[in-house]
């Protein structure tokens, strides 16, 4: 069973970007939409909280945010609203880390 | 008045677009420096990500902001408190913030940096010599 593990809350203010990692197991994917698309830049001590795991982030909120996609850290997948459609139907279940 | 003046800081710690918070602080710092008020602004946590350059809501479908915090040196709002460690967790530099300028009318309209960037500790003194925060 694979998950889809939504998280939309700033790495710096809340645990959630964590927890999802946490949770996540081979197969599942993190998807970083809103505030929590600051947990994929390279330079910022987020970032190691997600290393190893297969994370994809929302392009427009990153580009609301001001975030340059080469600021990414390596290996994290820029999607679209429909690449985001894509994950929810490529996986068996959703969990949304609010 | 002048003994009536007070120091006001308007502490935004939020991220721009994830609440309200941040437009509604840029919203009320617009309200009051429309009184005669010593205004300063601080960045801090999160917060920090409200000045990032070359934010762009199109695709996402929100009223982006952002260029308004450029025309705060216009309204007398010229002290901007940037907190170093708060970027430096995030990954960010100056060069990762728009360039915020104001006018010295006291020196032939010389251009000067609204944007100081300070330790925790040199915010805090700041902070100090405030009478009053606003926390957004």
């Amino acid at each position: 069973m694979s998950i889809l593990h939504i998280v939309n809350k700033s790495p710096y203010e809340k645990n959630s970007v964590a927890m999802a990692a946490g949770y996540a197991k081979e197969g599942d994917t993190v998807l970083l939409i809103e505030d929590a698309v600051y947990a994929a830049v390279k330079a910022g001590s987020a970032s190691a909280k997600l290393s190893g795991l297969d994370v994809s982030v929302l392009g427009s909120d990153l580009a609301a945010r001001g975030v340059a996609e080469d600021k990414l850290a390596d290996g994290v997948n820029v999607v679209d609203y429909a690449g985001f459609v894509d994950l929810v139907e490529a996986k068996d279940s959703v969990q949304s880390w609010l | 008045m002048a003994e009536d003046i007070k120091k006001l800081m308007y502490v935004n710690r939020r991220a721009p677009y994830g609440t309200i918070y941040a437009w509604e602080s840029l919203e009320v710092v617009l309200i009051g420096a429309a009184f005669d008020q010593d205004v300063s602004l601080a960045f801090m946590d999160d917060g920090v990500y409200q000045l990032m350059k070359g934010q762009n809501t199109e695709a996402a479908g929100m009223k982006n902001f952002s260029p308004t915090y450029s025309a705060l040196g216009d309204y007398e709002v010229t002290k901007i408190y940037v907190e170093k460690e708060s970027l430096e967790e995030r990954g960010l530099t100056l060069d990762d913030l728009q360039h915020l300028v104001w006018e010295d009318e006291d020196d032939d309209w010389a251009e000067r940096d609204s944007i100081h960037l300070v330790s925790r500790a040199e915010l805090a003194d700041v902070m100090a010599e405030h009478d009053m925060m606003f926390n957004f």
